[in-house]
């Protein structure tokens, strides 16, 4: 057994260099968008700004109001701007954690962690670009829409809700030259077959290189379906309960579809962004 | 010179703190310089690949978590191809926690598993045996001493038990593991419970019944570690609820030699690098300058007031 010489705590070997960072960071806003959602503004230090779109952070939601939250909860990232020093969370008050958010205000401090995860790609080939979301998958698509108009890409953003004043993040897909498309329950136009008419309409007028889309089970067996059909590839951002968000504890696995197996894959680590054709509804 | 440094049994670890089994992996190298931990202590693994148990496999606990990850596994032959090799790159002593479901193949996989590169086997003998109708080995003192033995006789690297709470004889438990040939306890592992959605009726969990971990069970461990390190003479490290330095002060002071942190890092994954700094700056404003000054120095109870025999 050999003998292990202490080594000095505190003194990193020069080649180390964090990927994500926890730190403490002031609340700027922290304001209800509509009945359901809140909008939280944080003043982030650059240590955690180098984010892509379809990362997330882990919160450590305060304790309040008799809510204890132990662990932390995942939130995409809704908006990063490193030039300004901000992050912003689109969120929607559910249980015991998203309520502790929901009661910060503006000077209080909240301890994140990230950025975590594999955000979304855009291939050079990708030009004509369709997403498809609900409810909070909105926040998490959101900041694509910039990285479209960045790289000057053309996108149509279908975003569906239960009724169009929910529909959520409709301004910033049209600030980033997006066309946007809101389909409703109240009207029918959200459901798969109606849907399904609108984006075959797409394909055949306009084309689509590739597709984006966001948990809803729903919509993934449709692009899935289309996707295959016209041969059109796309990225999917899923979730699932996380203790860690590293990759270390394996509380987050979905099942993914390999050639001819089944896999599990860490939604913390090797996702939250996955191909559209491997994941499993 | 304050010196953090412990000893456990022949080996000298830098310093007391280690990550426990299940909660730590080369992705922690994400957030700090892993090589300032005094151990690596990898997740249990079986000789046969595994997938775990179904998802949820985690939920929220007022003052900790409950978990059934269960032991997903890659197999004996992916640890030593893969992920054996990434532990070389760092100069701290690499820990395997192993599992099996009978005494034979626990005994076969430690033998697999004793290769250059890994300085310690710790049996996680919390699982459960095939040879008594699924019933955990560290549940009772026979088990534990007879797959420690075959354990004993498989292996020459130092071999650490870890001990499971869900006993009724905790002592007799650590005993048997001592006799049997253990040169250290891990103290302890997760505490099984159970939670219930009401809205739906359901189990929280996917696999029903799951382990607590976290602040919620450390007066539990706590209370075995000591038991363990008073009944048997072996180094014992302590694990479940450390989360501050007083956590891990009290483990010291109660006989443990090191500690184990798992959950803490999952809330926040700069915790080990923090106690370190925090154990250290300890130390210095109170004047100790060795661990072995703290450990297992419980003092006797009783506010020292003079008991009245008042039966
Ligand atoms: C990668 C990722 C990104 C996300 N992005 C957003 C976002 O931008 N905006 C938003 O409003 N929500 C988002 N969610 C969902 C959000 O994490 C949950 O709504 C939140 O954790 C609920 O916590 P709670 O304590 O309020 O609710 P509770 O229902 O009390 O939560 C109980 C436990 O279940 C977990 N949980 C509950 N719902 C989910 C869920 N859908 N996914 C994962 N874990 C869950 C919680 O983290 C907690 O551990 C995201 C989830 C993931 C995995
Ligand atoms: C998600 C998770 C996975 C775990 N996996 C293992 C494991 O594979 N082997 C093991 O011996 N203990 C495992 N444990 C138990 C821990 O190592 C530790 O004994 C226990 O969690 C108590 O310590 P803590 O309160 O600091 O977490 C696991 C714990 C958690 C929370
Ligand atoms: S949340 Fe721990 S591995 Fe993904």
């Amino acid at each position: 057994m050999s003998m292990v010489t202490p080594l000095g705590h505190g003194s990193p070997r020069d080649s180390f260099l964090p990927r994500c960072a926890e730190v403490s960071v002031r609340v700027e806003r922290n304001d209800p968008v509509n009945e359901e959602y809140r909008l939280m503004v944080l003043r982030a230090p650059d240590a955690v700004l180098n984010c892509s779109p379809g990362q997330f952070f882990q919160l450590l939601c305060p304790v309040a109001g008799g809510d204890t939250p132990f662990l932390r909860r995942p939130m995409s990232i809704y908006g990063y701007d490193r030039a300004a020093g901000l992050l912003q969370f689109l969120y929607k008050v559910t249980g015991a954690g998203t309520r502790g958010l929901a009661t910060l205000r503006e000077g209080d401090m909240l301890n994140v962690l990230g950025p975590l995860g594999q955000g979304f790609s855009m291939p050079n080939e990708w030009r004509r670009l369709m997403l498809v979301a609900r409810g909070v998958g909105l926040a998490t698509l959101a900041p694509l829409a910039k990285e479209a108009q960045r790289l000057g890409r053309s996108l149509t953003a279908i975003c569906s809700a239960r009724s169009p004043e929910l529909a959520m993040s409709v301004e910033l897909f049209r600030d980033c030259g997006a066309e946007v498309i809101v389909v409703t329950d109240t009207d029918g136009s959200s459901a798969p077959e109606a849907l399904r008419i609108l984006i075959e309409d797409r394909i055949a007028r306009d084309g689509v290189d590739a597709f984006y889309t966001c948990g809803s089970s729903r919509l993934l067996r449709l692009l899935q379906d289309i996707g295959a059909r016209h041969g059109i590839p796309g990225e999917i951002a899923m979730e699932q309960q996380m203790a860690c968000g590293l990759g270390m504890c394996q509380a987050c696995v979905r099942s993914f579809r390999e050639g001819d197996t089944i896999r599990h894959r860490r939604v913390c680590r090797e996702g939250p962004v996955f191909p559209i054709a491997e994941a499993l509804a | 010179m304050t010196d953090l440094s412990t000893r456990i049994g022949e080996l000298r670890l830098a310093n007391p703190i280690m990550p426990a089994s299940g909660t730590f992996t080369e992705d922690l190298a994400d957030v700090f310089d892993l090589s300032i931990l005094g151990a690596h202590v990898l997740k249990t693994f079986t000789a046969e690949p595994r997938t775990g148990n179904p998802t949820p496999r985690v939920c929220d606990l007022a003052s900790g978590m409950m978990n059934s990850i269960g032991i997903p596994s890659k197999g004996l032959d992916h640890f030593l191809t893969r992920a054996l090799p990434f532990w070389a790159r760092y100069d701290v002593p690499l820990v395997v926690s192993i599992s099996a479901n009978s005494s034979d193949e626990f005994a076969r996989l430690a033998e697999a598993v004793t290769v250059p590169g890994i300085a310690v086997i710790e049996a996680n003998i919390s699982c459960p045996n095939v040879e008594a109708d699924g019933r955990a080995f560290a549940v009772h003192a026979d088990s534990t001493e007879r797959v420690v033995r075959g354990l004993r006789s498989a292996t020459d690297l130092p071999l650490w038990v870890k001990l499971s709470p869900n006993t009724g004889e905790p002592v007799e438990v650590a005993r048997a593991a001592e006799s049997a040939g253990a040169d250290a306890l891990v103290v302890a592992n997760t505490v099984l419970g159970l939670a219930i959605d009401v809205s739906t009726r359901k189990p929280r969990l996917g696999n029903v019944m799951g382990g607590v971990s976290g602040p919620a069970i450390k007066p539990i461990a706590l209370r075995m570690a000591y038991q363990a390190a008073r009944s048997t003479s072996i180094p014992v490290i302590g694990c479940g609820g450390i989360a501050t330095l007083e956590d891990m002060l009290e483990y010291l002071i109660a006989g443990c030699a090191a500690v184990q942190v798992g959950t803490a890092t999952f809330q926040s994954p700069t915790t080990m690098q923090r106690l370190l700094a925090e154990l250290e700056a300890w130390m210095m404003a109170n004047g100790i300058r060795s661990i072995a000054e703290i450990i297992g120095t419980l003092q006797e109870a009783g506010d020292g007031v003079l008991s009245v025999d008042v039966m």
